[in-house]
């Protein structure tokens, strides 16, 4: 049941705008199954599955909206949720910012985000990927421990104007964390997917299981402002953080991109010109939904282009204040990279810092974006040209903004997760990065 | 409520707002939400579907929960409401472990056919697991407590409250705030009720019903000249206490150092929406701090979450064995340091407890997630690392003879683990305010209310940030500072602690979001202090031009 064809949830939901009687109404069907397996010094931990689908309807009297929510489907029930909703709309106050159901959009072609092979993953595939990922380890006297995630979905949605969106998608993402015996060395790896054929847990487990051992026994350097080559993870982690380009903050003159005197960084350079960053649910990579909230179409479009910020995000109350269009959140996160390699950087560096992945990365101050955190599982030093031996990790206070900035060298964009690992929504293209001058602050014991 | 749901929750402080709606969680009315589904029999009735099932495909141990969890969300901005929500979340998670491997399975289908299929599930997976078994799980024992109750000792319900006094009141804060003179106020009311039965093959039938109430606001004030802005939050604090929370009582409001009003027990919104919007003005016109070291006074809306960074996940046994390497981390406070019975935390003044008992605090409970008897224990004494927090699977590693009792899934549908007690810092036994520690100080700031955090995954290396810093000169305070933000080692930091104000200025603060695990789930804990003093600790500068 979890997974409804597009003709299947279309019948359902044309059955609930059916039987409504309020100013109009607008109905949401999900559904989901997920599984996975978690292990820890080298055995499987916890384990598990969830499945559920749920239809959510909004019905409204003028701006005053009221939403129900069930999980049973035959009509009886369908008209129940209709009328606790409507119920809800005529009791709740109004509300000025709300928007009336958006008519008929047209979307495109439908993006590959759903995958059989990953649709149907078992128990006894999760087990065995978690088992190719802890005898490697073992054999090295490596200690894993590692999560895998899966999941296959769709979301359909309807209103009373005759919008109608559907679609279906999988996706499975992979950590691992290999520890050294002696405790002095760690190293981590992550791959995100909407296909399980493209993953091999095995392998990757691999990188981490050498990063352990290259990264024991890591010396101190001093704190201070570094060049760094980040793995895309670690560039993502950043880059991330300035991609909540919300136009109303930015309007109130609470945002990095609020100008001094008022109004907003819209059409001004705040990067690097090598810096082009936008989204497109159509790219092979990375495809995700063609529609988002409110049955709003995605569309490619520019976020930063050039080192200019190109576009902001107008939600629909906010357009309708400022006479522009809305703005469909973005999907996917495609930044331009170059051909540089990371051993081409690392060749190409003096003295500099290799990073894999940062860590409790927190905001210090919206204004200009200045976010804390720290370096982890493998942070090697650099000098002339190779990578002279691993150093403990740093803590670093740096604004994604100043980093960009700072830009050396772009390499080749990879797939990683968003918003830091599995559940964080979506994925990225992001490039391996080299940038001058980055700040750490201070030192830490941390392994 | 997901983790990543209450993410999208507290990130409305920002102006941006969605609403959260948990993945299985229900919209209901508010009728709905006093409604009780199934009676105590009933309940039983299924548990025992699910016990008997388990054990007739070959389980050694079972445990059921049937929860129903609800949550009320009441989110105002200016003179507008942005949205009123109540959610209900309802099913039953099944943990098994057969072959010595733990498997758990959990749906919204609360039947005994569909607990009987669920069970099924659980049973299949931890087969499926127990191929790569290496280390057969062991439980340290707990009593059988027969068919027992619990409830959090709530004045007045919340739920119970009509929504238009909630609203009222939080536009009435939002009015004084907007008087005052503040560019934006986004506030909000959040009500948790957790109705939870635990039934384990042991022999336990556990009925709770649990309470949480968090109240707060951000006041934003925006200096367009020079491009500048503030944000003040809401001096209140989550608190596993009913709706008389909101009293405002004035015995519970406390004069602080700086012309400040704290709150204890009881919170006053609409009067600390009024000094928001004054201090947020001042917290703009703020010196800018000069780096350097400072002797540090916090107070304890700071303290804790400096207390909950430092002091409780370090003492996490699951991280400390290696449980979290992948995620949260592992801890600094390894066993090696535990065994010499002498390892050093923290100076003589330093003195945490852990409880899951303390009346009005997040963690309290009368059983944990596995149908343990919750009570208090010591973590530090004097200074020196004497115990951890565990749960039944991995106290005998610590030669525990039971768990602690600090298990918890957030809902029926997550799989419960290790989470952290309400962990304290005991008060000074000496007679000592604050404004006497401060008289003391010759170069200091004093930190009011928790800001920016971060932290190592071994939790060696932190930096704090805060919401109100004084400049503390020659005894006296002279100002307010902005742009400061300590960091600290946590041994070297605790073993500078030279004062702890006594059991009158002890207050609890918390938070409703702890994160932990693989899928990641969030965890209510409190933690109680007095302010205060830290000697020499390393201030920065936060201040950048982009």
């Amino acid at each position: 049941m979890a997974i409804l064809s597009k003709e299947d949830a279309k019948k359902i939901l044309e059955k609930v705008i059916s039987f409504s009687k309020a100013d109009g109404i607008e109905a949401n069907l999900n559904g989901n199954d997920g599984g996975n397996i978690r292990y820890a010094r080298n055995s499987v931990s916890t384990s598990g599955e969830d499945s559920n689908v749920s239809l959510g309807v909004q019905s409204y009297y003028g701006k005053k909206s009221g939403a129900a929510t069930i999980n049973e489907f035959d009509d009886a029930s369908l008209e129940k949720v209709v009328r606790r909703a409507e119920e809800l709309a005529r009791l709740a106050p109004e509300n000025p910012e709300f928007q009336e159901p958006l008519g008929p959009q047209t979307y495109g072609a439908e993006p590959k985000t759903f995958i059989e092979s990953t649709a149907k993953i078992t128990p006894d595939y999760r087990a065995q990927a978690a088992a190719d990922s802890i005898n490697p380890a073992s054999a090295k006297d490596i200690t894993a421990a590692g999560y895998l995630e899966d999941s296959r979905g769709f979301n359909s949605m309807m209103n009373s104007k005759g919008l109608f969106a559907y679609n279906k998608s999988t996706s499975v993402d992979f950590t691992v964390t290999m520890r050294s015996s002696d405790g002095t060395g760690s190293g981590w790896v992550a791959r995100n997917f909407n296909d399980v054929s493209k993953l091999n847990t095995g392998e990757a487990s691999k990188i981490a299981i050498d990063k352990a051992l290259q990264s024991r026994n890591a010396k101190a350097i001093e704190p201070g402002k570094y060049t760094v080559i980040l793995e895309p993870n670690a560039a993502s982690d950043l880059i991330s953080l300035m991609l909540n380009m919300n136009a109303r903050q930015a309007d109130e003159g609470r945002s990095f991109l609020s100008k001094k005197g008022g109004g907003t960084k819209l059409g001004e350079k705040i990067v690097d010109e090598r810096v082009t960053i936008y989204t497109d649910p159509w790219n092979e990579e990375v495809p995700t939904a063609n529609w988002t909230g409110g049955g709003l179409a995605r569309k490619k479009m520019d976020l930063i282009k050039d080192g200019v910020v190109s576009n902001l995000i107008y939600d629909r109350y906010w357009a309708s204040q400022k006479n522009v269009e809305a703005t469909p959140f973005p999907g996917n996160r495609i930044m331009l990279g170059g051909n540089a390699s990371i051993e081409d950087m690392i060749k190409d560096t003096k003295k500099g810092v290799l990073v894999t992945r940062f860590w409790y990365i927190r905001a210090v101050d919206p204004q200009t974006l200045l976010y804390t955190g720290l370096t982890r599982d493998s942070t090697f030093y650099i000098e002339n040209g190779k990578i002279k031996h691993p150093i403990k990790n740093f803590r670093f206070n740096e604004s994604p903004i100043i980093m960009l900035n700072n830009l050396e060298t772009l390499g080749k964009p990879m797939r990683v997760a968003s918003g830091g690992g599995p559940g964080g929504g979506g994925a990225s293209l992001i490039p391996a990065m080299k940038i001058r001058d980055f700040t750490f602050s201070s030192l830490s014991d941390a392994v | 409520m997901k983790r990543r749901d209450f993410m999208q929750l507290a990130g409305m402080s920002a102006g941006a707002m969605m609403l959260p709606f948990s993945s299985f969680a229900n919209e209901v009315d508010v009728a709905h939400l006093l409604n009780p589904l199934l009676d105590v029999a009933q309940k039983k009735q299924l548990a025992d579907v699910a016990l008997n099932t388990a054990k007739s495909l070959g389980a050694t141990y079972t445990d059921v929960r049937i929860g129903r969890y609800l949550n009320q969300f009441v989110i105002t901005r200016e003179k507008k409401v942005q949205g009123v929500q109540n959610t209900e979340s309802f099913g039953a998670g099944i943990r098994v472990i057969v072959n010595g491997t733990w498997g758990f399975a959990a749906s919204n289908n609360v039947t005994a056919d569909g607990i009987k299929k669920t069970t099924e599930r659980a049973v299949a997976i931890a087969k499926a697991n127990s191929k790569f078994q290496k280390e057969p799980v062991k439980l340290a024992p707990t009593p059988s407590y027969g068919e027992v109750s619990w409830k959090t000792p709530i004045v007045k319900n919340g739920f119970e409250v009509p929504i238009k006094d909630k609203v009222d009141l939080l536009l009435n804060a939002n009015a004084k705030a907007l008087e005052k003179g503040a560019s934006f106020v986004n506030s909000r009311m959040f009500l948790v009720n957790e109705q939870k039965y635990f039934a384990s093959s042991e022999g336990s039938y556990i009925d709770q019903d649990v309470h949480r109430t968090w109240p707060g606001f951000t006041v934003s004030m925006i200096d367009r000249a020079s491009g500048s802005f503030k944000n003040r939050d809401a001096f209140s604090s989550p608190v596993g206490m009913g709706y008389e929370y909101l009293d405002g009582k004035a015995e519970d409001k406390v004069a602080g150092p700086g012309g400040i009003t704290l709150y204890n027990k009881s919170y006053d919104i609409v009067e600390d929406a009024t000094f928001a919007a004054e201090q947020a003005k001042q917290m703009i016109a703020a010196k800018s701090v000069e780096p350097g070291k400072y002797d540090l006074v916090l107070e304890p809306s700071h303290m804790w979450l400096t207390i909950h960074e430092s002091v409780g996940h370090p003492t996490e046994l699951d991280r400390v064995l290696g449980y979290e390497a992948n995620f949260a981390g592992t801890s600094f406070l390894t066993l090696d340091k535990w065994q010499t019975k002498k390892f050093n935390f923290g100076s003589d003044k330093v003195n945490f407890v852990a409880d899951k008992t303390q009346v009005g605090s997040l963690g309290a409970v009368g059983y944990d997630d596995e149908g343990v008897k919750c009570k208090s224990w010591d973590l530090i004494k004097n200074g020196v690392l004497v115990n951890y927090q565990a749960i039944r699977d991995q106290a005998a590693i610590i030669g525990e003879k039971e768990s602690h009792g600090c298990c918890y899934s957030q809902s029926w549908s997550d799989v419960q683990f290790q989470r952290m007690a309400n962990v304290s810092l005991q008060p000074g036994k000496e007679r000592l305010t604050p404004e006497q520690m401060i008289s003391g100080i010759d170069k200091g700031i004093y930190i009011v209310k928790d800001g920016s955090f971060s932290i190592d995954q071994q939790r060696y290396n932190f930096q704090f940030g805060g919401v109100l810093f004084f400049e503390i000169k020659g005894g006296k305070i002279v100002g307010m500072l902005k742009d400061v933000a300590y960091q600290a080692n946590s041994q070297e930091f605790w073993n500078s602690c030279v004062q702890v104000c006594d059991e009158r200025d002890y207050r609890l603060n918390g938070a409703f979001n702890d994160g932990k695990g693989q899928p990641s789930q969030s965890n209510a804990v409190s933690h109680g202090s007095a302010t205060a003093r830290f000697n020499g600790v390393n201030v920065i500068n936060t201040a950048r031009t982009i």
